[in-house]
């Protein structure tokens, strides 16, 4: 038991923010000629290391722009970093934008078997636990609508209620859990406690301290790419609101 | 390679999902459904006929069996653009899923190939009813024979090259958004050099060069393979199938290639 469930090493993320721009071959050879090409480049993530067991949960603190998310896609293998290696072990369920799977066009219920597919489920395995699903996300009534109908809310909740029934071994949530009411708050909180039973481990971010405190028992503090602290989740839930207030003061 | 394979067979109901909702999406909230896979090709069928049969004089068309001649040159190069022009699009459309969650991003260009595939292939019984209607109450009956089984040799060529350009095309237009106009230009201009609606042969042209630039389309080989068994009733040329076959496997392995060396700038550019 043994190998860690994740395995950040140097990792770092180098976006060219002129690259983004460039979308017609006649620019692309100005640029090229002009060697402008390499002009505006910006390091997200720089020398990232860090582990994760199997059943820690991590949190991930930080202020905006410091790379949270950018290490999120890196460790589901959205972006390929530019320098280091990530490895992970299992079956990840990314919960980074809730609904982000679904097609408009479909009703609720044929989102649930696409969403699932795009997490590599088959149609049987997400069949046996379609009426969990429904049931989770409070949406009977509107199952067959086109998803284009729905609230932002409806989305989010069908959106987790698909990622947290398939019992995945690596959670990785992006504040997931700021969005719909109260009630639904509660509840899928308590529905990502009772999947730490069965031994998920989780990656968690949120700018909410108490949450975190609440969901992992470890953390790391983020900034402009790089870990300045990580440990116990408390010792670094404290630092962190010192980090806060000190930035507050200047 | 054996990693390749491994994933590929993990996300196959993925491939299952979108070939299904591509099909459900398309025709959803027309009267007439599905019905629409085989009333276009049937209605644009026939206004060519007119168009090229009767209204331009029958020099250019003297061809047995005019309108079951021209349907096969359609049907087939309706699928090559069309499943060329979404696999193009695919990527740039499923920015969203590639943005938040990982997977194989060939999967959309292979996927809108495949259900575009799937009503081409409905879209042959058009051609089926075509030619039943002809053996009825034509007088020059189209010649069927045996060969006709042989029909799948020269789809399954177009399968192979549609593919490789698709995969192609959806990598390149990632980067540059002006291959979408230049490939509508171009797909324009392949229709008119397919004999699709006129013979070749019948063409007279004299200048070597302008054939031998006509005979090069992998698409008039494919299309005139296809004739061969389904209304000439003989066996095709082998040299198209040579020649078409190796084009479409050299676009295929270009095709992959690119794909495979730029994927992982996708996320950058979408």
């Amino acid at each position: 038991m043994d190998l860690p469930v994740i395995e950040v090493k140097d990792v770092s993320v180098l976006f060219n923010l002129n690259n983004e721009k460039i979308d017609n071959i006649k620019e692309y050879f100005i640029k090229l000629v002009t060697r402008k090409l390499h002009y505006n480049e910006f390091w997200a993530l720089t020398d990232v290391s860090f582990t994760v067991n199997k059943s820690d949960r991590v949190g991930i603190l930080g202020f905006n722009g410091a790379g949270k998310s950018t290490l999120l896609k890196v460790v589901s293998g959205v972006l390929k970093p530019t320098k280091g290696s990530v490895r992970v072990d299992g079956v990840i369920a990314p919960m980074l934008e809730l609904g982000a799977g679904f097609d408009m066009n479909y009703s609720g219920r044929e989102n649930i078997f696409l969403y699932g597919a795009t997490m590599g489920y088959s149609r049987k395995y997400i069949q046996e636990r379609y009426d969990e699903i429904v049931a989770f996300s409070e949406l009977e009534k509107f199952i067959d609508v086109p998803v284009k109908n729905y609230s932002s809310g409806m989305k989010a909740r069908l959106g987790f209620a698909i990622a947290s029934a398939v019992d995945p071994e690596v959670l990785i949530l992006d504040e997931v859990l700021s969005v719909g009411d109260a009630k639904f708050r509660q509840k899928s909180e308590q529905k990502i406690i009772s999947m730490f039973d069965k031994g998920v481990t989780v990656l968690f971010v949120s700018h909410n301290t108490d949450q975190v405190r609440r969901i992992c028992n470890k953390a790391i503090i983020l900034d402009k790419g790089k870990i300045v602290y990580q440990g116990e989740v408390n010792d670094v839930c404290d630092r962190y609101i010192e980090l806060a207030a000190a930035k507050k003061k200047n | 390679m054996k990693k390749f394979w491994r994933n590929f067979y993990k996300y196959r109901y993925l491939l299952y999902e979108i070939v299904r909702k591509n099909i459900k999406l398309q025709y959803r909230d027309s009267v007439l459904g599905v019905l629409w896979t085989f009333l276009q090709p049937l209605l644009t069928t026939l206004v060519l006929v007119i168009v090229f049969g009767n209204l331009l004089g029958k020099d250019s068309s003297k061809v047995l069996n005019y309108p079951i001649y021209l349907l096969c040159g359609r049907l087939l190069y309706d699928f090559y653009s069309q499943a060329t022009k979404r696999a193009m699009r695919s990527i740039k459309n499923s920015a969203s899923v590639i943005k938040k969650v990982y997977v194989p991003k060939y999967m959309y260009p292979l996927a809108n190939v495949c259900s575009t595939f799937v009503t081409f292939l409905i879209s042959l019984i058009v051609l089926v009813l075509f030619i039943a209607y002809f053996l009825i109450f034509s007088p020059n009956k189209p010649n069927i024979t045996p060969y006709v089984f042989l029909s799948f040799v020269p789809v399954l060529v177009l399968l192979i090259l549609t593919l490789g350009v698709g995969v192609l095309l959806s990598a390149l237009s990632v980067f540059f958004k002006d291959i979408e106009y230049i490939y509508d230009v171009f797909c324009m201009m392949l229709f008119y050099m397919t004999p699709i609606v006129y013979n070749l042969d019948q063409l007279k042209i004299k200048s070597v060069l302008v054939r031998r630039i006509l005979m090069a389309n992998p698409l008039y080989s494919i299309v005139s393979m296809f004739r061969d068994c389904v209304l000439f009733g003989r066996m095709f040329n082998i040299n198209h199938l040579l020649y078409s076959l190796a084009f479409s496997v050299v676009c295929l392995a270009a095709g992959c290639l690119v794909f495979a060396k730029k994927q992982d700038k996708f996320i950058l550019h979408i």
